[in-house]
């Protein structure tokens, strides 16, 4: 397991170093003077072989990219020119409002996906177990930015249950709850689908075994049964599903964000994007990448530490 | 296979799901490829006095902010949305494919190095690196099809890998080899028309994905060019004008919603039908 552990936590950095880096060399190898980017087009040629030399642009680009791992190893993610404030500061105000989006569409998926997928596997094969078995595709179906739109449609704007702008107020946790439940709905309902099915599958796996049929050869009613024994046994593949999953939910998360006029990751790299604004599109690709890969690196983990076979396979 | 075909369509024929799919993709399909002989209006056509105006006799979807109709603007990006996924799809197909045998077939380091290089690609969220590209990038229908091969060439490549690999060492492949076969008649003979049947429903299910990320880039304003009236477009002028009228957004993401339903449910029904585990378990 430490052998397996070593092996794809390098794995993981070798993803992070390399895509990054890629990114980053793209983003400079690319034609068009960064400086005029940059500086704008009142910039005095001056004020540009100034920022050439202060930015190393005229280095080769190995040296680039190894300088800019230097930076970033000490923490220093860059500068936001545009507002004169270091992009780590930016990053990391967006960042907490993406985690607790994701998280939120956990919290969902979590509690919707395993109440369907045990009602589903409870009455199985009864004409509820059918329809259920088609929304839960349904949901897996549907497109989150779609999702998102008609949500913000029907219960921010015509029913105005939810507010539907902001992150809610600083420090107000009610507030915060209230702006939070519509984006990561949109973003969890997709996650429902799958965790209903395979709550459904373990479940009907579980209660095939003997001691199921034990307990109930005991006389324990049926519904504890189901509910108690085999929901228990069916909850952990749900939840490595769900840890794979979140990496796919930062994607959903950019349109929750934005529908949703959000602050977060997704925010900062699209309005960056317009502003043409790179160092900022970089620094903020680095924490999304960094997250999307950890989140694997331990959803791996995690299976491979409760299914040795997992570690053979890979 | 022609055996297998027949009594494949023939068991997909009783599923009720499959049929709906069918006909949903056949519906939506025929739409897009006949959508100017059916429009009622030319999509670009303004009729100023109709802004906003809700579904009717005279605008079957309504209109959007500039009055134009809604339902002949739908029509046309659902060519675009057939063109773009068709597109891509083919060609991350043929890339995941070849690298994928090559990786199957290869020396070991070979191998390892391509895996390491699907795992990189398919670490970047790819709405995330849409944007990022998209700065990178002129705006238009060609950077959204290079973007969506990146993200998704990777996949089929796995596949096609794993499925080369455990073929490499079956059987036949053994007897053929030691019967003196070529590599040419081993690769085409035998293992590519046996890796097909995965690489197939693969792209089936792939290309709701891809259509999905085509709307997505264009609701972001970094996929088809202005003006364009793709379907996250469309849902982008919806988003813009909310207050005036809900018709919009109803209206655009229907097609979406149809597109991904189709595509997920003939997708659910073959796998169903090709893996006897699954159907058991039902």
């Amino acid at each position: 397991m430490i052998q397996y552990t070593i092996q794809r936590v390098a794995l993981a950095l070798g993803i992070v170093f390399v895509s990054i880096s890629a990114l980053y060399g793209v983003m400079i190898a690319l034609p068009g003077d960064p400086t005029s980017v940059l500086l704008g087009p009142r910039a005095t040629p001056e004020m540009r072989a100034l920022f050439r030399e202060q930015m190393g642009l005229d280095d080769p680009l190995v040296m680039q990219i190894l300088n800019f791992w230097g930076r970033v190893l000490s923490g220093d993610l860059g500068t936001d020119f545009f507002r004169n404030r270091p992009v780590a500061t930016a990053v990391m105000s967006a960042l907490p409002h993406t985690v607790a989006l994701v998280f939120g569409a956990i919290f969902w998926s979590a509690t919707l996906g395993i109440l369907l997928g045990a009602f589903s596997a409870d009455r199985r094969n009864s004409l509820l177990d059918r329809v259920t078995g088609v929304i839960s595709v349904a949901f897996i179906a549907a497109p989150s930015f779609v999702v998102a739109l008609y949500s913000l449609l029907l219960f921010a704007v015509t029913l105005r249950w939810f507010p539907s702008i902001g992150a809610g107020e600083p420090g107000d946790l009610l507030s915060r709850i209230q702006h939070l439940v519509l984006p990561s709905l949109a973003i969890g309902l997709a996650w429902v689908g799958y965790v209903a099915r395979i709550v459904r599958a373990s479940m009907l796996e579980a209660m095939g075994e003997s001691y199921i049929r034990t307990a109930r050869a005991f006389g324990l009613p049926r519904r504890r049964v189901v509910y108690n024994y085999a929901l228990r046994v069916a909850i952990l593949p749900a939840v490595q599903v769900l840890g794979v999953g979140i990496g796919g939910m930062l994607s959903s998360a950019v349109f929750a964000e934005i529908v949703f006029s959000r602050p977060g990751i997704g925010t900062l790299i699209y309005t960056s994007v317009s502003d043409r604004n790179y160092p900022v599109v970089m620094g903020a690709m680095l924490v999304a990448i960094g997250f999307f890969v950890t989140c694997a690196l331990i959803a791996d983990l995690i299976n491979a530490a409760l299914d040795p076979r997992h570690r053979k396979t890979q | 296979m022609s055996q297998l075909r027949h009594t494949l369509i023939g068991r997909l024929a009783r599923d009720p799901l499959a049929v709906m799919a069918i006909v949903i993709i056949t519906t939506l399909v025929t739409m897009a490829v006949f959508a100017n002989l059916i429009a009622p209006y030319d999509y670009t056509a303004m009729h100023m006095s109709e802004r906003f105006a809700a579904p009717s006799a005279e605008f079957w979807l309504g209109t959007d902010n500039l009055g134009r109709d809604t339902f002949s603007r739908l029509l046309q990006g659902g060519r675009i949305a057939l063109t773009v996924g068709l597109t891509a799809v083919v060609i991350s197909g043929l890339i995941g494919l070849v690298l994928g045998m090559i990786a199957g077939f290869g020396p070991r380091w070979l191998d390892n190095a391509l895996l390491f290089f699907f795992d990189t690609l398919r670490a970047y969220p790819t709405i995330i690196l849409a944007l990022a590209l998209a700065a990178l990038m002129p705006r238009g229908l060609t950077t959204v099809i290079v973007v969506v091969v990146i993200t998704s060439f990777a996949e089929y490549g796995r596949v096609v890998r794993t499925q080369t690999l455990s073929l490499k060492h079956s059987e036949f492949i053994l007897a053929e080899r030691a019967m003196g076969a070529s590599f040419g008649r081993i690769v085409f003979h035998h293992i590519l028309p046996n890796v097909l049947g995965p690489f197939f429903i693969l792209a089936a299910m792939n290309l709701p994905v891809v259509i999905t990320i085509e709307a997505g880039m264009s609701f972001l304003g970094v996929g088809v060019p202005p003006g364009t009236p793709s379907w996250g477009a469309t849902l982008k002028d919806g988003f813009d004008h909310i207050r005036q009228t809900p018709w919009l957004i109803l209206s655009g993401g229907l097609p979406l919603i149809l597109v991904t339903l189709g595509f997920t449910f003939l997708g659910e029904a073959l796998r169903d039908q090709l893996d006897p585990k699954l159907r058991s378990g039902r």
